[in-house]
């Protein structure tokens, strides 16, 4: 700060309180909506502050779900969210954690080949391209399974540039030094570039995490099996439950439960995570 | 570009660079491929035969009035959620570049909703404005204002806008706290010295030296209201009323998976692609370059 103006102290501070505000009522509105009884939300304008059936509410949805919705238990759609993000996850860092090494420490022919082949898929989403992959999936006879969920998503280029930009900045003289202790590359790799890589690895495991269990689209058309929803999906066919009357007591519920453990990976890891954001994308 | 000592070995790196190169292979250009050559056929409607058409199935996107008002839209909604997510997060994080207490506690609670996913922030903001049980509507209902977006294509609209705006505020809020953080402060005391006040400062100083994660935010938040906003459009209002909200990828998944018409379908895929691509490539060519004074 400059120089003290109590004025704009107090902009400050009141920009800063109304945008927090801002971010946290409706989040704050579904955490309450999902603690009344149906009847409360029926009529308008709707109570702001909690009421008395969390416990009836939350255990129902957790153990049995809602029958509109196929009646799936929320915690066995948040279970096969939890498989998804991790295994998006420990599958986009193993794969290009390695891509990554081979094309900074190696000379081979195509090694500028495959770089392009991985660059352009930075480009892709998978909204751009979803009826050929889902053509491809079922090829494959993978709809309906958890490779399905997980294996198309595990293609993107993202992880494979933060590990080759990482891999540039680390001296080369531990790589001579480590040929003339005779560490071959695969030693070199587990002894020293996974320790040095572990706050990147780290970093980059919150992001995927998040990324993997929000996914939408993809679980929406690789699952018909109502046993492998994922949570973020499956709250879309209570919404549009089609003619029913939507039952928001149990819906804002949902949406509590499945925006929960992102949420909280980001408040628990908060440096990690800013870490790893600002240097994924730059 | 490459290190100045390597390892050597013939057949290592293939097989080290082998399953990221298969996964994008079959999960990638095979479908973009496929999506290429079927944007070229029609196909009859179960699928038997299917007959090579040219560019027929382009021209008719660009004859429909339909697709063409989806891109009028996709474009109103992507200016609009990129306007109110930037303009709101450059306000808090210069408010929270100036604050010294609480600046930790402030940042926890303006970073948490990146982890929201889209469909979420729709299908809660779809319960705040509900018409009939819906706290905002029913507070807009106070200042005179008729909510309803399941007969408005406007509101229905407007809702779209504000869920995706709020969602992607954290993201913006990060990236120009960072920004900001890494001006010189003897840039912004020698403008003080000169009597520059704290709006000057910053249209004349703060800003210039922002321009680089400026440029970069627009392009980011471009593509993420064009394209990662599919879940929160699909889980809400779906498209409707008549349309409204009914952008390009949205009208992808549409045609081809609800309508059935793959090679329309195929043919927008390859429309949107070419976007992406051209949206990178902008955003690569001035990234590298650095957009500066």
């Amino acid at each position: 700060m400059v120089e003290n103006r109590p004025i704009l102290n107090f902009l400050t501070h009141a920009v800063l309180i109304l945008g927090v505000l801002f971010l946290c009522f409706p989040v704050w509105m579904a955490l309450t909506a999902s603690t009344h009884a149906p009847e409360a939300l029926s009529k308008s304008p709707i109570p702001l502050w909690f009421g008395t059936q969390a416990w009836k509410n939350y255990s129902q949805l957790l153990t049995a779900g809602l029958p509109e919705a196929g009646g799936v238990p929320i915690g066995r759609m948040m279970l096969n969210s939890l498989v998804m993000a991790l295994g998006i996850t420990f599958g986009k860092i193993a794969v290009s954690i390695l891509a990554a090494y081979a094309i900074v420490y190696f000379r081979f022919p195509f090694r500028m080949g495959f770089f392009w082949m991985i660059f352009v898929t930075l480009m892709l989403p998978v909204e751009v391209r979803i009826l050929p992959t889902f053509d491809v999936v079922t090829k494959l006879g993978l709809l309906n399974s958890y490779g399905g969920l997980i294996v198309p998503l595990i293609a993107s280029a993202t992880a494979t540039f933060l590990f080759r930009q990482f891999f540039l900045t680390i001296p080369d003289e531990l790589v001579e030094a480590a040929r003339i202790d005779r560490a071959g590359p695969v030693r070199f790799f587990i002894d020293i570039l996974l320790p040095l890589s572990r706050t990147n690895i780290a970093a980059l495991f919150i992001i995927l995490f998040i990324y993997g269990w929000n996914q939408y689209l993809w679980p929406l058309l690789a699952t018909t099996d109502e046993g492998l929803y994922t949570v973020v999906m499956g709250i879309q066919r209570m919404v549009n439950a089609g003619e029913q009357l939507p039952v928001w007591n149990y819906i804002m519920g949902t949406a509590v439960l499945a925006l929960i453990p992102p949420v909280v990976v980001v408040v628990a890891m908060q440096k990690l995570f800013v870490k790893g954001l600002v240097e994924s994308e730059k | 570009m490459q290190k100045r000592v390597v390892f050597k070995s013939l057949s290592l790196p293939y097989l080290l660079v082998l399953p990221q190169i298969a996964i994008t292979l079959v999960f990638f250009f095979w479908p973009a491929y496929q999506a290429l050559e079927s944007s070229f056929f029609i196909e009859d409607a179960f699928g038997f035969s299917r007959d090579w058409v040219g560019l027929q199935n382009y021209l008719e996107l660009f004859d429909d009035p339909g697709y063409l008002k989806s891109f009028r839209t996709t474009l109103v909604f992507g200016l609009s959620v990129t306007v109110l997510a930037m303009g709101m997060s450059l306000g808090l994080a210069v408010a929270a570049n100036r604050v010294l207490r609480a600046a930790q506690t402030y940042r926890t609670l303006l970073i948490w909703p990146y982890a929201v996913a889209p469909a979420l922030a729709g299908v809660i903001w779809y319960f705040l404005m509900n018409p009939s049980l819906g706290i905002v509507a029913y507070w807009l209902k106070g200042l005179g204002i008729e909510w309803n977006h399941y007969v408005n294509g406007r509101q229905a609209l407007a809702l779209v806008v504000v869920a995706a705006a709020w969602k992607q505020i954290s993201y913006n809020f990060l990236f120009f706290l960072a920004g900001l953080q890494s001006i010189p402060k003897s840039l912004i005391e020698a403008a003080a010295i000169d009597r520059a006040g704290p709006v000057r400062r910053f249209w004349s100083i703060t800003m210039p030296l922002l321009s680089p994660t400026t440029f970069f935010l627009l392009v980011v938040n471009l593509v993420y209201a064009f394209f990662d906003t599919f879940s929160l459009i699909h889980a809400t209002t779906n498209g409707g009323p008549a349309d409204a909200t009914s952008v390009l990828v949205f009208r992808v998944y549409n045609t081809g998976f609800i309508g059935q018409d793959y090679g329309s379908s195929a043919a927008q895929s390859v429309v949107l692609m070419l976007l992406v691509v051209a949206m990178t490539f902008i955003q690569f060519r001035y990234v590298e370059r650095k957009v500066n004074y």
